[in-house]
């Protein structure tokens, strides 16, 4: 015991060496099957579907074309447009709706602002499914079904919770005192809006829109029950790759590829503020 | 923060003639909020009251006029329906195996990314990206790329090892929803306990070192005590998405082989067997069982996040 005690800082520094190692393993682990998915997008589908895998197989962007309807399948065009109305119009209508709301919860808060900050977290609770059947009735009866409108109101109602928040977190960390400053100089509430407040919350604002745009945009549920051909979205048209078509392994990886795309982006763009959207504010 | 702060200046008549009435500020203060307010009870507490209210109603949409009144019979139903019962005892399952799995596993990656190392950066992006795939394509992807028994990955490596090839899919069908879930929320986790760990205390710590503890005594006494609400949070929150989860169980299994959960139950019996009294009680009963989770979820974040105002 004493021998290695001798030279404890030596033993901490190859002992951290060798975690790190353990910690990129895991990493590359974790990875992987998205590798291996990025890989067999650039396949051909002979190549794609052999046992034991192709490694080295020639790359080709022929799953690409396919997967853009070059084959006579049907274009994923429409259903990324609806998807990309869906994520940016109810993103938008959140922030409409979420701004003022976290200015009264934080800047100025109302009398008894932790209990309605609280509200908007319990809805956030109530699982989606069950009023999944009073608006499917709603809308069938207003003739709603299958309109990319809806899905717009209802992603808004799904994201506004996190996304008041997350901004009252953000507009909380702007600091009376300037506000207060602005105030006795003869600013006026938009003044102090744009010129003081918006520079402060801007990044977390941000942060915000990307994390409900992504989940308006992963969202299976509504968007399965609710549309139909004409409002289809991305993840709706990647549920027709449900059941096997012959080869088409390397279509599969591409379309998977391409729909995640944004959502890639969009999480690695946001990803100081990921935590604290994922878990609705309480952790920062 | 009642504004009144700032004290007017020598023209003290003019301004409090144009004061407003305490009930009209108390109202502007309020504005802001009601927009957001109104919306969300309008489009998510009136359905499920509506929920609620067709769950007593014996009613299959393909024959409306035979809709009824039926008292608790569509919960009695729900409740000894052996599908229906299955369908609850494998969403109970399903999120405790998903949320204990992710949650050890997430710790592990978290306390080895805690530490100073080459290229952390790096795996830290590497471990977030399973998160960011779009769930249908990450189940599509485990589906036919990884679980194909043919010319999937797994039975690709297996091949190489000469081990066997089996039927991942038909084989262990919940394992297998259970696993892709499990590769999608670790990252989760493991985000929300690497900001518990960055929470800590570090003087504490340095002390403790200094007065000889080890590691393994400092894990146990110092951060597991600190990432103890952390640990429930990332639970609870873990439960209350994964409770919901449709998507994995739909597109591996669409439902099959003994997954189907209670929302792909209610989905299917409303969407597929048009009993919208049948779905309604069964959608309440997720109600139910969500409010208990969630009961215990929003104590833990009320508990952080008055921690957080105090120490603002």
């Amino acid at each position: 015991m004493s021998a290695v005690a001798v030279r404890p800082r030596m033993r901490s520094r190859r002992k951290g060496a060798g975690l790190g190692l353990v910690a990129w393993l895991l990493g590359i682990l974790f990875f992987l099957p998205i590798a291996w998915m990025a890989l067999t997008s650039f396949h051909s589908e002979q190549d794609a579907a052999t046992n034991p895998p192709s490694f080295a197989a020639s790359l080709t962007l022929d799953g690409y074309r396919e997967f853009f309807g070059a084959g006579g399948g049907a274009s994923p065009w429409p259903a990324l447009i609806n998807s990309t109305v869906a994520s940016v119009a109810s993103t938008l209508f959140v922030l409409v709706l979420a701004l003022p709301a976290a200015y009264a919860l934080s800047i100025r808060p109302v009398k008894k602002w932790t209990d309605v900050l609280f509200f908007f977290l319990s809805t956030k609770m109530l699982p989606a499914v069950a009023g999944l059947l009073p608006l499917y009735l709603f809308a069938k009866n207003t003739d709603m079904l299958d309109n990319i409108w809806l899905l717009v109101i209802l992603y808004t109602s799904m994201n506004l919770p996190i996304a008041v928040w997350m901004m009252q977190s953000f507009l909380a960390e702007v600091p009376v005192a300037i506000i207060e400053a602005a105030r006795v100089d003869g600013a006026r509430l938009p003044t102090i809006l744009t010129r003081v407040v918006a520079p402060i919350a801007l990044p977390g604002i941000a942060a915000t829109a990307l994390i409900c745009f992504i989940f308006s945009w992963n969202e299976l549920l509504f968007a399965r029950v609710l549309t139909g051909v004409v409002a289809e979205t991305a993840p709706v048209f990647l549920t027709g790759f449900i059941t096997s078509q012959g080869l088409f392994l390397a279509k599969v990886c591409a379309a998977s590829l391409v729909i995640s795309l944004p959502v890639l982006a969009a999480g690695f763009a946001a990803q100081d503020k990921l935590v604290q959207g994922l878990s609705l504010g309480a952790v920062k | 923060m009642t504004a009144t702060t700032t004290a007017p200046v020598a023209t003290t008549p003019v301004h409090t003639a144009r004061r407003p009435s305490p009930r009209l500020r108390a109202w502007a203060t309020r504005a802001p909020l009601l927009p957001a307010l109104v919306f969300m009870i309008a489009v998510t507490q009136l359905p499920f009251v509506a929920t609620l209210v067709i769950s007593f109603f014996d009613w299959n949409s393909l024959y409306p006029d035979a809709r009824h009144f039926a008292g608790i019979d569509n919960y009695r139903e729900v409740l000894t329906d052996a599908d229906l019962r299955h369908s609850v005892w494998t969403t109970v399952l399903l999120t405790a195996a998903v949320v204990l799995a992710s949650l050890v596993l997430g710790l592990v990656l978290a306390l080895l990314l805690d530490r100073r190392f080459r290229g952390r950066g790096v795996v830290r992006t590497l471990l977030i990206a399973p998160f960011l795939v779009v769930p249908v394509a990450a189940a599509l992807l485990w589906k036919h790329v990884l679980y194909n028994p043919e010319y999937g990955l797994f039975n690709g490596l297996l091949h190489y090892v000469g081990g066997p090839q089996p039927d991942w899919i038909s084989n262990t069908p919940l394992l297998a929803v259970e696993a892709s879930l499990v590769w999608q929320w670790t990252p989760f986790m493991m985000l929300i306990l690497l900001a518990g760990l960055q929470s800590r205390d570090h003087e504490q710590i340095e002390a403790a070192r200094v007065d000889g503890a080890s590691d393994w005594q400092i894990f146990r006494h110092l951060t597991l005590p600190h990432l103890r609400r952390y640990l429930e949070l990332g639970a609870l929150l873990g439960s209350i998405y994964i409770v919901q989860n449709f998507d994995a169980v739909f597109t591996i299994t669409s439902g099959g082989l003994g997954t189907a959960n209670l929302p792909y139950t209610v989905y299917q019996s409303f969407y597929q067997a048009h009993e919208n009294g049948l779905a309604s009680a069964a959608g309440v009963l997720v109600v139910i069982g969500s409010i208990i989770i969630a009961t215990f979820a929003l104590r833990v974040v009320s508990s952080l996040f008055r921690e957080e105002v105090s120490r603002a």
